[in-house]
């Protein structure tokens, strides 16, 4: 845990230099990066050499950069590349390539910044990773509320002729499982953007059935800068297991709450600090998702934010969530709230997760108001509907609700007696209004 | 023919029909909601032809049978 947790930074001066942040967010708010100015601060795409070699030799480079996926699941990226590519060679199909800026994740903002802020980082990615797998076209999956940025950037480069394949613009379904890969690869095919059924996996029968790439825009960023910059520059920031940056976003009772970057491994307590410190005292924090963990804050002040470093407290740092309760809100209010979320958001494709998440949020609606309430059928609800998925929609609900119930345990018995801890008008954790859900 | 494989359900496919329920009450239980659970994957020699059946037998065809060496190696990308 100590060698994990260890953040490595090196001194330096400028932002480029290794172990410096922020990498990816091109500092204080001044619009979307223009081509011009993102090449000034990062220097121009290195060209990737004609034939299998020298793509090979960059996905290798990306191996020893240890870049994973910055969408949640954390899968080694040069893995994914090899894949796609080798499935490509096995079956004669181009792939595709499609970037992953849905966000449907409605605590979370991290994409959206991204693409508002560093529009041409995500798009060289995205281009690159078409040059690496072999496709002949990218496709942008962009959140609605960042449209117009990511339109004005591709049309910047395609004026001047910057890149050597076409990328297309799409928005994104407003949907929590509309980021899932199937989903995405559903959506792009101009079909509902709901899961299908795997395998196969779409890194083998995607987009027009061919084998396609799926790579959140944060991911790709990164890409972007190894091919500039190198495995051993990336790796100076991150722990040793899990090298290089991410961005986080820190939500609730925080001073200044918002997207940040932060060095893998970075202690949960400084992430909070980084946001401006605890605005009242904490006393949960729900880390990766919403269909992530409820950690108690002290428990996790000194965890390194990495996949080792909150897997003793049962969470992971997913796609970079943290949303702190204060004291004076209600937990299992919280968490029913967003039970009755992730049940409305189920695809209704899979029995387990239609009916069970619905039966769970209905249950949780009633321990919240502290009405009569079942705990031993709770728990076997929550046993049922694990696993039982297409998609993994329905176990991060019951890991978040699970978790809930490891961490207010006190809250259960108060309410059992008819007392709540709630005191705050209002809810903490944002959800969508009902009428877009 | 089917000793030895797995069981699995397609849970997308499945509407809950129930027929694998009572073809193959020794392997696959409902749910509170009357979706199939399998409890063991991996169908032993003197279920093989009550499991085939249950297969054939599948309304949706969302019950499979999976050759134990079909299974995909761990950390196969999506």
């Amino acid at each position: 845990m100590t060698t994990a947790g260890r953040t490595v930074r090196s001194a330096g001066q400028g932002g480029r230099t290794a172990g410096e942040l922020p990498r990816l967010l091109p500092g204080p708010w001044a619009g979307p990066a223009t081509l011009a100015s993102h090449l000034a601060r990062h220097g121009p795409l290195p060209a990737v050499g004609r034939g299998a070699e020298p793509r090979r030799q960059l996905i290798a480079e990306v191996g020893r950069a240890g870049l994973t996926g910055r969408g949640g699941a954390a899968f080694p990226t040069a893995r994914k590349l090899a894949a796609v590519a080798a499935a490509a060679a096995a079956t004669g199909r181009t792939p595709a390539v499609i970037a992953n800026g849905t966000e449907g994740e409605p605590a979370s903002a991290k994409d959206k910044v991204l693409l508002a802020q560093a529009p041409h980082l995500v798009l060289d990615g995205a281009v690159l990773a078409a040059q690496l797998t072999g496709a002949r076209q990218a496709t942008v999956v962009a959140h609605g509320a960042v449209r117009d940025i990511v339109d004005g950037a591709v049309a910047e480069r395609r004026r001047i002729r910057y890149d050597p394949v076409p990328v297309r613009v799409l928005t994104a379904a407003g949907r929590f499982v509309a980021g899932e890969a199937s989903a995405l690869v559903n959506w792009a095919g101009h079909r509902a953007a709901v899961p299908t059924a795997v395998p196969p996996r779409v890194s083998e029968r995607g987009l027009d059935g061919r084998p396609t790439l799926v790579q959140n825009v944060e991911t790709l960023a990164h890409l972007a800068l190894i091919a500039r910059r190198g495995a051993a520059w990336f790796c100076s920031l991150g722990t040793p297991a899990e090298p290089g940056s991410m961005l986080v976003t820190v939500i609730g009772a925080v001073r200044q709450p918002g997207v940040r970057e932060i060095g893998i491994g970075t202690p949960v307590g400084d992430v909070l600090a980084l946001a401006g410190g605890p605005a009242a005292p904490l006393t949960a924090l729900l880390v990766g998702g919403y269909s992530g963990t409820w950690v108690v804050p002290a428990l996790v002040a000194t965890a390194p934010f990495s996949v080792a470093g909150l897997r003793g407290a049962g969470a992971s740092p997913g796609a970079g969530l943290v949303a702190a309760l204060p004291a004076g809100a209600c937990g299992l209010a919280e968490t029913a709230r967003l039970a009755r979320y992730l049940a409305a958001e189920s695809a209704g494709q899979c029995g387990p997760c239609l009916f069970g998440l619905g039966s769970i949020a209905t249950e949780l609606a009633e321990l919240a108001a502290g009405r009569r309430f079942d705990l031993s059928r709770l728990r076997r609800w929550l046993a049922q509907v694990d696993g039982r998925g297409g998609c993994h929609h329905p176990d991060g609900a019951v890991r978040m609700i699970r978790s809930a119930l490891d961490v207010f345990p006190a809250e259960i018995a108060g309410h059992a007696g008819g007392w709540c801890s709630g005191t705050r008008p209002g809810a903490v954790l944002p959800l969508p209004p009902p009428a877009r859900r | 023919m089917s000793a030895g494989a797995r069981l699995r359900v397609d849970p997308i496919a499945c509407d809950g029909r129930g027929f694998c329920l009572e073809i193959l009450p020794e392997m696959i239980s409902p749910d509170d909601w009357g979706y199939p659970i399998i409890r063991a994957a991996e169908v032993p020699a003197r279920l093989a032809a009550q499991a085939s059946e249950a297969v054939w037998l599948c309304p949706r065809l969302a019950l499979r049978l999976d050759a134990p060496d079909r299974s995909r190696p761990r950390g196969t990308p999506r």
